[in-house]
């Protein structure tokens, strides 16, 4: 699969967050490099999303929907605002 | 309650082999490239394979792997994201001639892959011929994109815990979630039993 | 049900499809009536949700193709062997329900509140949110400049070719189309790809202070925003929004 970027969890991002995600700024906690969400490098064909780096490949964050309720695993930001 | 959409029905058609496709799949003639990060891409002179976790570490290069009796399978696979794939072709190491060499008190296995992921699995599902690591899907060596150069092969369980990509295994003693688990899929995931979620 | 009633949640709301406008022999404009829509920015898109009498779902995310204000409508490829774009662009047709939600993303929008030259660089389907911030555009009566480079298959590929064209008539405005796999005979345009020379001589120079959209399949934004990186464009003026490898998710 192609990586798409994070336009294309526009809609989930709003559903976990309660707003509008993709211009919002994410440091990665790996690397510390900073950009939008909407630039991120996201794999959502899978049994979750998984949302990386651009800069490192590390993972930010993770999004799996179990039955109605989303699991968010954030430790790969270190900040995001 | 969503409203249905008249004359929706996706790309799913009736099964013929409905006994062979267990609840809530889909038949596909495709074989759909799902991955949570880039493809790593190991040198084959890189590339080792280990035990680990049992009374010495065992590790083989890909010579060496591919020294090892391998075995054509042919088997049917389920994702949990809903597909299944019929018949499908591979050739790869059984995980008991792994095994036969070490010793330990293992119950259950993480396998660590390229790229960081990783799942659990009881050892009595890897073990008595219903699981290996194969390097070879349809008579060609296995794409990256689909794990290759090996990745593992336990065909009786959701397609997730068939780790693409896969370097080792680890013995453990208790069962401990890996990457999909962490996050809430079954520790186990017979596709049987629709064992999706953690709780089914 | 509104599905803005509160602040800040995304709802699922039903919407209706008004009417159905074939652009292409394989792309289809679908304009939808959804009660309460609070209106979009362009360049933003939906959500829409199918589902099968068996509760199989299927959720895909499409561009609006409308400027802000004008009835909402979306326009959808149809993909070989797509499981959602053969639906919408064959079997839907007026009165049918979806369900969409959105309007979705802050990103990858324009509002149009300043002067700064526009480059808008599109591959097959990444023209229509492109072709929102251009409707936009005209509505408003905006003079910032714009130049547009659009790379499709063929010209019977072109997505809104006439619209697209008259954009030219308020002389701030140059669309140039590329064609990389066949071109009509005596086609004068560019063939191939937005290649980084092509690229490099239409771009805005960054002195002028311009912000590129980019949109399309994952490989074309990729190949296309290395360029303008290279031209110094600075990351905060390259917008990127990557439909899948062949075009969007299926």
């Amino acid at each position: 699969m192609t990586a798409l970027d994070g336009n294309a969890i526009g809609g989930t991002l709003h559903e976990v967050f309660s707003a509008e995600m993709t211009a919002a700024v994410g440091t990665c906690a790996t690397c510390g490099a900073t950009a939008p969400l909407a630039e991120t490098l996201v794999y959502l064909d899978g049994p979750g999303v998984v949302v990386r780096c651009r800069a490192c490949t590390a993972i930010l964050m993770v999004i799996a929907k179990v039955r109605q309720y989303n699991c968010v695993d954030l430790h790969g930001l270190a900040a995001l605002g | 309650m969503s409203p249905i959409t008249r004359g929706f029905h996706g790309r799913r058609r009736p099964e013929a082999d409905a006994d062979r496709v267990p609840p809530g799949q889909f038949v596909t003639e495709d074989f759909p490239v799902l991955s949570a990060g880039p493809t790593p891409h190991t040198a084959l002179d890189k590339w080792t394979f280990s035990i680990s976790g049992g009374d010495g570490p065992q590790s083989w290069s890909w010579e060496a792997f591919r020294a090892l009796p391998a075995e054509n399978i042919t088997v049917d696979i389920h994702c949990v994201t809903r597909w299944s794939k019929l018949g499908t072709k591979w050739e790869g190491v059984s995980v008991d001639t792994l095994l036969s060499q070490v010793g330990h008190n293992a119950r259950f296995v993480m396998a660590h892959c390229d790229g960081g992921y990783t799942t659990n699995l009881p050892l009595a599902d890897v073990t008595g011929g219903q699981a290996w690591v194969a390097f070879n899907f349809d008579g060609k060596p296995l794409q990256p994109e689909h794990g290759g150069p090996a990745r593992l092969l336990v065909p009786h369980l959701y397609f997730w815990k068939s780790a693409k990509w896969v370097r080792s295994l680890e013995l453990l003693t208790k069962d401990e979630p890996g990457f999909w688990e962490t996050y809430g899929y079954h520790m186990y995931g017979d596709p049987w039993r629709e064992q999706r979620y953690a709780g089914d | 049900m509104a599905g803005t009633a509160v602040r800040g949640r995304l709802t699922w709301q039903v919407a209706e499809v008004a009417s159905v406008l074939p652009e292409t022999p394989s792309v289809r404009t679908i304009v939808l009536e959804v009660p309460d829509w609070a209106g979009h920015r362009a360049g933003q898109h939906v959500d829409i949700r199918l589902t099968a009498e068996d509760g199989y779902s299927a959720e895909r995310s499409y561009s609006i193709a409308s400027a802000p204000g004008e009835p909402l409508s979306i326009t959808v490829e149809r993909l070989e062997d797509g499981e959602v774009s053969p639906y919408l662009t064959e079997e839907l047709r007026p009165d049918d329900e979806i369900e969409i939600r959105g309007p979705i993303g802050g990103y990858f929008v324009w509002d149009g509140g300043d002067d700064r030259p526009l480059l808008l660089l599109a591959g097959g389907s990444g023209i229509v949110p492109l072709r929102s911030i251009m409707r936009y555009r005209a509505q408003t009566g905006s003079h910032v400049r714009v130049r547009a480079l659009y790379s499709s298959r063929s010209w019977t590929d072109v997505i809104y070719r006439d619209e697209l064209d008259s954009y030219r008539q308020d002389g701030n405005a140059d669309i140039l189309y590329t064609l990389t796999r066949h071109q009509p005979s005596g086609w004068a345009g560019h063939t191939g790809r937005i290649d980084p020379a092509w690229l490099t001589e239409q771009a805005w120079p960054v002195n002028e202070s311009p912000v590129a959209y980019v949109c399309g399949p994952t490989s074309f934004v990729e190949g296309v925003a290395e360029t303008l990186v290279r031209l110094s464009y600075p990351a905060a003026a390259i917008k990127t929004e990557r439909f899948g490898a062949s075009g969007g998710q299926k």
